[in-house]
């Protein structure tokens, strides 16, 4: 990727805030609720361009602890999902679990953060 | 404005609908039947929703609504490979909803249909009732505060009785058991080839506890949920969108009012947002479905969580596949996440 200015989070920042402070307010109904989806999907973005690599970097890791072999995230994954639908033990007691619940965190945590906070 | 333009305005589909609308309430009602204030709706893409009244010949007024089938088809559309709901027609929509009253469900009367022909497609018109649809609202304004600590006894009474409807007084419905019922949530995922470990662990969660389930086979509202009932001050009065109903297990009805989709980010009260599972389980007793054990409502909650879970997936390959791009389809493909997060803290 290039290092110039912008870069690609700010490049997704202007457009989201484009979206956000010049179209959402000028339309209406329908296009104003898709504006609203529309800047809401580049918050996704820039959360992963943020936060994603780590967070795939720490699931890869689990996984291959958890499988006991190597391989991309996405090998790892088709694996994970074969094993669970044959029925095999995977992992110690509840690490399978566990491991689940981390991997789903991050992903709310990148698509709809306010979704892991309570409103009452 | 030229001849000809004019003449399309003439012709406008809520031009063509009036004409309709008012021939066949003439049946109805009597000669010189008028149709005021036709006025589409909002809401459900996948179907025309209409309000008007009919004033009829001795000036009384009945305010009405017309749920009908999209004039252009196309403008819902799922990807191909799958079929997530099991898709009643209008008319057999709109007996449930009058069976549903007959049975004590809070309901509409359903005064007339509309045939399919060249001038419109098909549908059903009920009374239209005053109230609140929307979930947050129904959860968050004062006008339904003294509402809402009744509505999970009423959802549950109300459930109670649409299951109890007897079987040999429905209309043809297509017929899904529980191993079906997961059946059909892998192959659409199988279909997608999408590797998803979080909701195979569920399928798997629910295949190892069959038995929770309960074996009863009755109707089956299937999209039973805070957003589709009217609210008014005074609590429940009516549950609508009849559109997934089928034969099944009348429990998944219960769980699925419960998934914290549903609860509109209230997910302290699991039953809509409103409510808890006792006072729901209490009115389905009341209602005559005999006493539910708690684990089957968990069952069908736990499998609601992935249900709603494959639907947003769908969505997003809806988009991604084809045969609609759509941003709303893309970004709900997202929400399945939400789902997972609320399936994995169900299960053990």
């Amino acid at each position: 990727m290039p290092t110039d200015r912008p870069t690609a989070a700010e490049l997704v920042e202007a457009v989201r805030e484009f979206l956000t402070d010049h179209v959402g307010p000028n339309v209406e109904g329908q296009l104003a609720f898709h504006a609203r989806v529309a800047a809401n999907a580049l918050a996704i973005v820039e959360r992963t361009l943020a936060e994603g690599g780590a967070m795939d970097q720490a699931e890869a890791e689990r996984l291959r602890d958890l499988l006991g072999r190597d391989g991309d995230l996405e090998e790892l994954n088709r694996d994970l999902s074969r094993r669970i639908r044959a029925g095999e033990a995977i992992g110690d007691g509840g690490a399978l679990l566990e491991h689940l619940r981390r991997t789903v965190q991050d992903k709310v945590q990148l698509a709809n953060p306010r979704y892991l906070t309570p409103r009452d | 404005m030229t001849a000809e333009t004019a003449k399309d305005k003439a012709e406008s589909p809520a031009a063509r609908l009036q004409a309709v609308l008012a021939e066949v309430a003439a049946e109805h009602y009597g000669d010189g039947t008028r149709i005021d204030g036709l006025v589409r709706l909002s809401g459900g893409a996948s179907r025309e929703t209409w309000s008007f009244d009919a004033v009829t010949p001795d000036g009384g007024r009945e305010p009405l609504i017309l749920k009908r089938d999209p004039a252009d088809q196309t403008g819902e559309q799922t990807y191909a490979g799958v079929d997530s709901r099991h898709g009643v027609d209008r008319w057999t929509e709109g007996r449930l909803v009058e069976l549903a009253g007959e049975a004590g469900v809070p309901e509409p009367r359903v005064p007339f249909y509309l045939a399919a022909d060249g001038r419109t497609t098909a549908g059903f018109v009920m009374q239209r009732v005053e109230g609140e649809t929307l979930g947050r609202r129904i959860l968050r304004e004062e006008a339904y505060a003294e509402a809402r600590p009744k509505l999970a006894f009423q959802c549950g009474q109300a459930a109670a009785r649409l299951h109890g409807i007897p079987a040999g007084r429905l209309p043809p419905l297509s017929i899904m058991d529980v191993g079906g019922a997961l059946a059909h949530q892998r192959g659409i995922l199988d279909n997608l080839d999408h590797a998803h470990a979080g909701f195979e662990y569920g399928l798997r969660w629910l295949e190892e506890r069959l038995e929770l389930a309960g074996d009863r086979q009755t109707l089956v509202h299937g999209d039973f949920r805070n957003g589709n009932i009217i609210v008014g001050g005074d609590g429940l009065r009516a549950v609508l969108d009849w559109e997934s109903s089928h034969i099944g297990n009348p429990f998944s009805d219960l769980g699925w009012i419960c998934i914290r989709s549903w609860r509109y980010g209230h997910f302290k009260k699991p039953v809509g947002g409103f409510g808890e599972i006792e006072d729901m389980l209490e009115g389905y007793e009341a209602g005559g479905g005999g006493r539910v054990d708690p684990r089957a409502v968990h069952f069908w909650e736990v499998f609601g969580s992935l249900r709603w879970g494959v639907i947003c997936v769908m969505m997003a390959f809806t988009h991604i596949i084809g045969p609609q791009r759509s941003v709303e389809k893309a970004a709900i493909g997202r929400r399945a996440a939400e789902t997972e997060h609320d399936l994995l803290q169900l299960v053990d």
